[in-house]
């Protein structure tokens, strides 16, 4: 692989960068494989990147149905903290916080993860005591984050209006070393990364059906032919169910609309991601200039991706409330895409009925976070069998009552 | 140079004459212009500066495809970005500036960019900036963020007002051309209930631009004459400034209107969003044409043809002396034409086709027009106005032919159907080789609830190109239409129009063919984001295959524009690349909205004060004279303290505690959910509902019951009261009212739709008041009107009286550990039922208090609440609250859940008193910790706080919390860690501080 540079682009620049390589290879199926990811959406390449580099495991497939990064993983709004409530949460998103602090330089593709940092705003008293207990939390589980008061919001947020009527600011939840990054690259980065290791990503190969025996697995159907594996990791998002139904087991996960929209381009207003969930929006500023907005799912299960207009409007309400100043401006697209839901709301990161079946899925409306820690983790379990990351995360604790409810703390998820 | 020209302009009325500002400079234009038509008429073809390269940008386009003449309008609370002036009416005092540039439009300094373009291809920031890693926040992110962006950040509050609108029509027709306005009509005759909108200010569409034909006569009476005919109409409505936005689910379509943008001196709305449910709609949106790639055709004075000629017939403005006109279909002959009509000089007219033009061709030969067949631009040269083209032959590889001065170029690459709306909701397209267009393919349209189509394509948009054909499909289409809604298709005769002599459309995606890498990396395909042919072929080079993933690679159609000019060209160019057929490459996602649309419009009305519904206590506007400190809890404000001059909210909280507990406080307790449940099978329902045995309870007594929800968790609390047999009254939180009644019809309709059961929210039928204190009594028995005595109305009943003449409903029960009625009257007898307690009340120095005080005597008490004991984990049993769970009831909600292993677990942490050893108040939300580290490295916990408070009854902080083994380890002490450094110890104790026999509240 040649490595990215600006001597690099220098050098290419002379010859009209005719010199390109293809980021990543195009190959068709091999007839076995080691180990066969499904979905090469973000956690799916993380998981197989990781199987790679930590486990040494490289005769690796990632098989796509559509083209890489098009699922979820390209249509977020790049939240990235990890100032969870719960011990297994803020283990796991802490872990991956802080890989995507040196993912450029692992990967040498740029992601432009921007910790520019992420406040979440507190606008009941509620709401206080809530963030107050997730600092307190957070303090002991090593994530730095800190409740500030209105007036540090202000300085934090200069376009914000902490004196609204309604909801006015009193203080939020600030994570310094919270931001964004740039999803697509996160998702381009690995599946180079990946095919650089010799490993295939496979794209336009949608996965029909799950082959077993003797409770085993043994390889897969797809639309380019049958492969065979020893492990199969499942990690498709909101497509969970149907490839849990192909493996012959079920799983407790719903599959719902989130939408989000950003507005025109405009010079830099605001530097921090700001989360306000009582009144239900957020918004960041794109490298672009674009506000990118998001907000609530849709109140049923659909595959669309697309959403009601009702939850634009809630959203953008909110946020003309909270930022005066973006009233003028224009919403330039809105999308959805379609998010796994578990009872709990946290992921399932877990060994399956079927012995060899991994299953990664439920990052829900926010697993962007997410995703070098759940594919380190995944690696693990699945390399291992065991991984102090995923215990918690498994398939059973629904069975068992052993949520991680991480609402509790009055946060949305993203 | 571009100009008005002494006659024409169809739209403008060159009596009236406004006066506007641009960058600073006064400029005349007449009534009737848009920006920038009246920009153009002074000459001012530079408009702004481009995303990436910050390269000089012109006007190219003349309505909402245009990507480059984007300024900023307005001042202060009216001031707004990335205003499109293609389609901004003008009016006198309009001021705008350009945007992207320091210092000056004219010169700009990061126009740098435009020299050092060739290391900044597509996706360079990818491959660098990515050391030292520190610098990507500090240095490059920063410098980044400060040269993109476009339109500068509004500073003000938005001064203006928007409102929604909500309608319902049979059929909604999306544009005002000949193709709407004949579909309309046969609509409208059909009987149909017809809604006709048009983005601009005006009629008529294309057709009435290029002086079409239609029943002999003029495009333009044709229109005249059926828009006439649909007014006069009573099933019609016809608007004009309104743009389809967005096509959703179930006919679901939001209507953009424009109302006072035009004319900022008109009362009502600035916006206004038409939310409407439609059973059909027409999208008869016509087309857009398309640029040609070829080196320099992004330098300003290079428009598409379709623009010349509008500026030139609608507007009167001639772009230039001297324009050439290059293309590869002959409907850029009309711009030719009629430049030549106009008196303007064509000196050329480059026709990439070998075989060149039909009938329109012959015309401009006639006119002595210079036609050149098999000829193509080489490169265009100039920096901020075009001065001169150099042409070539299409298929060769550029090598110059001739170079000929001009100063403006009109330039078709061919039209593409306007498929956004028809393709939102998920209708596909075909790819039609010979018209060299996507066009929408009818057999699968966006279906409806039914699986019916439900946006139809119609003329123009569905891709026919000539007057005689789109006039024809337009009635076709409205007819499939009518039928579809059942009606029967009406007699009308269809109007005709001549049958056009034209010779086929070629594609053209590369001018020449064979340009060589420095030329592609000449021909711009996105003009605001800066992408080029170079960049797109790059893309695929890298494996950037998808067209999607090209798309996100190059940034090409992600401009506010959304690609309306670049997307096909850059999937041909892409196709080219890959060697695949377009069709095989497919379309990016058509998204709404068609184009942006104000976030401003979209929150409506919902501002400020009413920014959500607001609830209010027949109460509230005394506690707002009363100088209360609200807090928000749900859609209601409750008063948090009635804090008196000079107090701090803590001692006003202190001051009501005291007061309550010493003689006599009151409560307003309004908000508190009451919901009837009632039905011969009420008992039953209330059974499941609640942990606790509910159809035991005796008429006339209450019961304090816990919800949980499927997963056992504790939901909500409260007293019930048995009003009759039949029928129970319900308490909720303040905060679960609403959410408790869903859950409660949510069981009733879906599992127990069988049972005779009625729920009903009567929470704002009453305001409910809760005397407080040692003097309860007495305050009441002074009202008089009802037997309020211990022997008369026990502890936990409730009676039905008068008190001091208010119908009533007392209910004793006591959430502060005192003697407590709460009594409920009619809503409307609220208020003065309130002053007359105030009165009756002042010999005791009666108190008013908020929520705080309500929260902390709860907590001395050791009463539970709701949101804070609880958090949506905890099971009734954390809380040692079994005794509120029935045994002898088979089944509630929740049990089953209760009984799961974790649920049992003797490790869950329970509920406990904690009891500072320094008398300090533990922080909220802390945490205690245990010994040692788990397996991710994380401090082992071993409890937490719920609820802490400093006690003015006691004098010192107390607090509850969830600790493990908390119960069994009664006296011990544990450690609870500050955020800040240090920890505080507290000793395990129980949870009842005050009154612990409970002797207080039972007298
Ligand atoms: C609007 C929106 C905003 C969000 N905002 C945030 C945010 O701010 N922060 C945050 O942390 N998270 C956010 N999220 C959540 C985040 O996007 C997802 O949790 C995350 O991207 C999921 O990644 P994934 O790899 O699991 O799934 P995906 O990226 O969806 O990948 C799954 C892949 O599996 C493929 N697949 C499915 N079925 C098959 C099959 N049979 N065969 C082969 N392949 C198949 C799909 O095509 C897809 O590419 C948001 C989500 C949305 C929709």
């Amino acid at each position: 692989m040649k490595r990215y540079s600006i001597f690099a682009v220098a050098r290419e620049a002379a010859r009209y960068h005719t010199g390109w390589d293809r980021a990543w290879a195009s190959p068709e199926p091999k007839k076995k494989y080691d180990a066969i990811i499904i979905g090469a959406g973000g956690h799916g390449l993380a998981t197989a990147y990781y199987l790679g580099k930590n486990h040494g495991i490289k005769n690796v497939a990632i098989l796509e149905k559509g083209w890489l990064g098009g699922g979820n993983t390209g249509r977020n709004t790049t939240i990235i903290r990890s100032n969870y409530l719960q011990d297994p949460s803020a283990a796991i998103y802490e872990k991956s916080r802080s890989l995507y602090e040196t993912m450029s330089q692992d990967l040498n593709y740029n992601v432009m993860f921007s910790p520019r940092g992420v406040i979440m705003l507190a606008q009941t008293e509620h709401e206080v005591r809530g963030y107050l207990r997730t600092a307190h939390a957070n303090a002991q589980q090593g994530v730095a984050t800190e409740f500030i008061g209105p007036e540090q919001v202000k300085k934090l947020v200069p376009i914000i209006n902490i004196h609204g009527p309604r909801y006015p600011v009193l203080g939020g939840l600030w994570q310094a070393r919270g931001g964004t990054a740039r999803h697509d690259a996160v998702a381009w980065g690995y599946a180079r990364a990946c095919s650089d290791m010799g490993m295939d990503v496979i794209q336009k190969c949608e996965v029909t059906g799950v082959r077993r025996e003797n409770g085993r697995v043994v390889g897969v159907d797809t639309t380019k032919g049958a492969i065979d594996c020893d492990k199969l990791g499942i990690v498709v998002a909101g497509h969970t169910s149907d490839l849990a139904e192909m493996a012959g087991f079920r799983l407790p996960i719903e599959s719902v609309a989130l939408q989000a929209l950003v507005s025109e381009p405009i010079k830099p207003c605001m530097d921090v991601v700001v989360m306000a969930n009582t009144v239900h929006g957020y918004m960041s500023q794109s490298d672009k200039g674009e506000m990118v907005i998001g907000g609530g799912t849709d109140g049923f299960n659909n595959y669309t991706q697309r959403g009601s207009f009702h939850h634009i409007e809630e959203t953008v309400r909110a946020l003309v409330e909270t930022f005066p100043m973006i009233s003028r401006l224009k919403m330039l697209r809105q999308w959805g895409g379609i998010v796994d839901m578990t009872g709990d709301r946290s992921p399932i990161l877990s060994k399956t009925p079927v012995d060899g079946v991994f299953v990664n899925c439920g990052w829900g409306t926010g697993g962007f976070k997410a995703i070098p820690g759940s594919g380190w983790a995944m690696a693990e379990l699945m390399a291992k069998g065991q991984s102090p990351l995923t215990d918690e995360f498994s398939m059973w604790r629904f069975r068992e009552g052993k949520f991680i409810d991480e609402s509790v703390a009055a946060g949305v998820a993203h | 140079m571009s100009t008005r020209i002494q006659t024409g302009g169809r739209l403008i009325d060159r009596t009236k004459s406004v006066t506007f500002k641009f960058n600073g400079r006064k400029l005349q234009g007449y009534a009737g212009d848009t920006l920038a038509s009246a920009l153009l008429a002074n000459d001012q073809m530079l408009v702004g500066r481009s995303f990436k390269y910050h390269r000089p940008r012109g006007v190219v386009a003349s309505g909402a495809e245009e990507p480059n003449a984007l300024v900023n309008m307005g001042e202060g609370a009216f001031f707004e970005p990335n205003q499109r002036a293609t389609t901004t009416e003008v009016f006198d005092g309009l001021t705008a500036t350009s945007q992207n540039h320091w210092p000056t439009l004219e010169f700009d300094v990061g126009a740098i960019n435009t020299y050092l373009s060739r290391f900044l291809p597509a996706g360079f920031y990818y491959k660098m900036f990515m050391y030292p890693r520190a610098f990507w926040k500090h240095v490059y992110e920063p410098f980044i963020r400060q040269s993109a962006g476009l339109g500068k950040a509004p500073k003000q509050k938005d001064g203006s007002d928007y409102e929604h609108f909500y309608a319902f029509y049979d059929v909604v027709v999306i544009g005002g051309g000949i193709a709407g306005l004949q579909a309309a009509k046969t609509a409208a005759a059909a009987g149909a209930k017809v809604l006709v909108m048009e983005q601009t200010a005006d009629w008529g569409g294309r057709a009435v631009v290029d002086g079409a034909e239609i029943d002999g006569a003029s495009a333009d009476a044709f229109v005249a004459a059926t828009v006439a005919e649909l007014q006069a109409m009573d099933n019609v409505t016809l608007k004009t400034r309104m743009m389809g936005a967005g096509v959703y689910d179930h006919g679901y379509l939001l209507g953009y209107e424009r109302v006072s943008d035009h004319d900022p001196s008109l009362a009502g709305p600035r916006h206004r969003l038409w939310r409407i449910r439609t059973a059909q709609i027409i999208s008869a949106t016509g087309a857009i044409e398309r640029p040609l790639s070829f080196a320099g055709n992004d330098i300003p004075g290079v428009l598409l043809a379709s623009a010349v000629r509008d500026y030139l017939v609608n507007w009167g403005v001639s772009i230039g002396e001297r324009t050439i006109v290059v293309t590869n279909n002959d409907d850029a002959y009309r711009t030719a034409i009629a430049l030549k009509q106009a008196g303007l000089s064509v000196p050329m007219i480059l026709d990439a086709r070998k075989s060149g033009g039909g009938a329109l061709a012959q015309q401009a030969r006639d006119m002595g027009i210079r036609v050149e067949n098999g000829k193509a631009i080489a490169k265009v040269h100039g920096g901020k106005r075009v001065t001169a083209v150099s042409i070539c032959d299409q298929a060769g590889e550029g090598v110059v032919l001739d170079t000929i001065g001009c100063d403006a170029v009109a330039m078709s690459g061919g039209w593409s159907p306007v498929v956004h709306l028809y393709s939102h909701c998920g209708g596909k397209l075909n790819w039609d080789a010979e018209q060299v267009m996507f066009r929408p393919d009818l057999t699968r349209m966006p279906t409806n609830q039914n699986g019916q189509g439900f946006v139809m394509p119609a003329g123009t948009a569905n891709g026919e190109m000539s007057t005689a054909a789109t006039l024809a499909d337009a009635t076709a289409r409205a007819l499939d239409v009518v039928a579809a809604l059942g009606k029967s298709a009406p007699t009308l005769t269809a109007p005709t129009a001549a049958s056009e002599d034209a010779a086929a459309i070629e594609p053209v995606w590369m001018m020449p063919q064979g340009a060589n890498i420095k030329l592609r990396m000449k021909s711009w395909l996105d003009y605001q984001n800066d992408v080029k042919v170079s960049d797109v072929q790059l893309a695929a080079r890298e494996g950037y295959e998808s067209v999607e993933h090209t798309k996100r690679y190059t940034t090409l159609g992600m401009a506010t524009d959304q690609g309306k000019l670049s997307n096909i060209n850059g999937l041909a160019t892409l196709s080219g690349a890959l060697n695949a057929d377009i069709p095989q490459v497919g379309t990016t996602t058509f998204r709404p909205p068609y184009t942006p649309i104000s976030l401003a419009s979209i929150a409506g009305s919902a501002r400020d004060e009413v920014f959500q519904p607001i609830r209010k206590t027949p109460m509230q506007d005394w506690h707002m004279a009363n100088g209360a400190d609200f807090e928000p809890v749900g859609h209601w404000r409750r008063p948090y303290c009635f804090p008196r001059a000079g107090e701090t909210k803590a001692q006003a909280v202190e001051r009501e505690i005291l007061q309550t507990r010493k003689s006599l406080g009151l409560l307003d307790a309004s908000t508190l959910g009451k919901i009837i449940v009632k039905g011969p099978d009420a008992g039953k329902f209330m059974d499941m509902l609640y942990t606790n045995m509910m159809s035991t309870l005796k008429v006339g007594k209450c019961r304090y019951g816990l919800m949980c929800s499927e997963n056992g968790f504790l939901s909500d609390d409260g007293v019930v009261a048995r009003i009759d047999e039949n029928t129970f009254l319900c308490h909720t939180t303040t905060g679960g009212a609403d959410r408790i009644h869903a859950h409660m019809e949510e069981w009733l309709q879906t599992e127990w739709w069988d049972w005779k059961v009625y729920t009903a929210n009567v929470t704002e039928q009453f305001a409910q008041v809760a005397v407080v204190g040692p003097n309860a009594r007495k305050v009441l028995e002074k009202l008089g009107g009802m037997d309020v005595s211990k022997e008369a109305l026990g502890f936990m009943e409730w009676a039905d009286g008068t008190l001091g003449g208010f119908d009533a409903r007392v209910y004793r029960i006591s959430f502060s550990g005192e003697l407590s009625y709460e009594i409920a009257v009619p809503a409307s007898q609220g208020r003065v039922f309130w002053d007359a307690l105030l009165a009756a009340g002042a010999e005791f120095n009666v108190m008013p208090y908020g929520t705080e005080a309500l929260h902390v005597m709860r907590a001395e008490k050791g009463f539970i609440m709701i949101g804070d004991e609880t958090d949506g984990t905890i099971i009734p049993q954390d809380l040692g609250l079994n005794w509120a769970i029935s045994k002898k009831k088979e089944d509630y909600i929740g049990k089953r859940a209760q009984e799961r292993t974790f649920m049992v677990d003797s490790k869950r942490w329970k509920l406990v008193g904690l009891e500072t050893t320094d008398g300090s108040v533990i922080p909220d939300g802390a945490y205690a910790v245990g010994e040692g580290v788990n397996a991710n490295g994380q401090r082992n916990m071993i409890g937490r706080v719920t609820s802490t408070y400093y006690s003015p009854t006691l004098g010192r902080g107390i607090a509850m919390g969830l600790v493990l083994d908390g119960p069994d380890r009664m006296g011990e002490t544990i450690e609870f860690p500050k955020v800040d450094g240090g920890s505080i110890t507290a000793k395990i104790v129980d949870q009842v501080f005050y009154d612990k026999e409970g002797t207080k509240q039972d007298v």
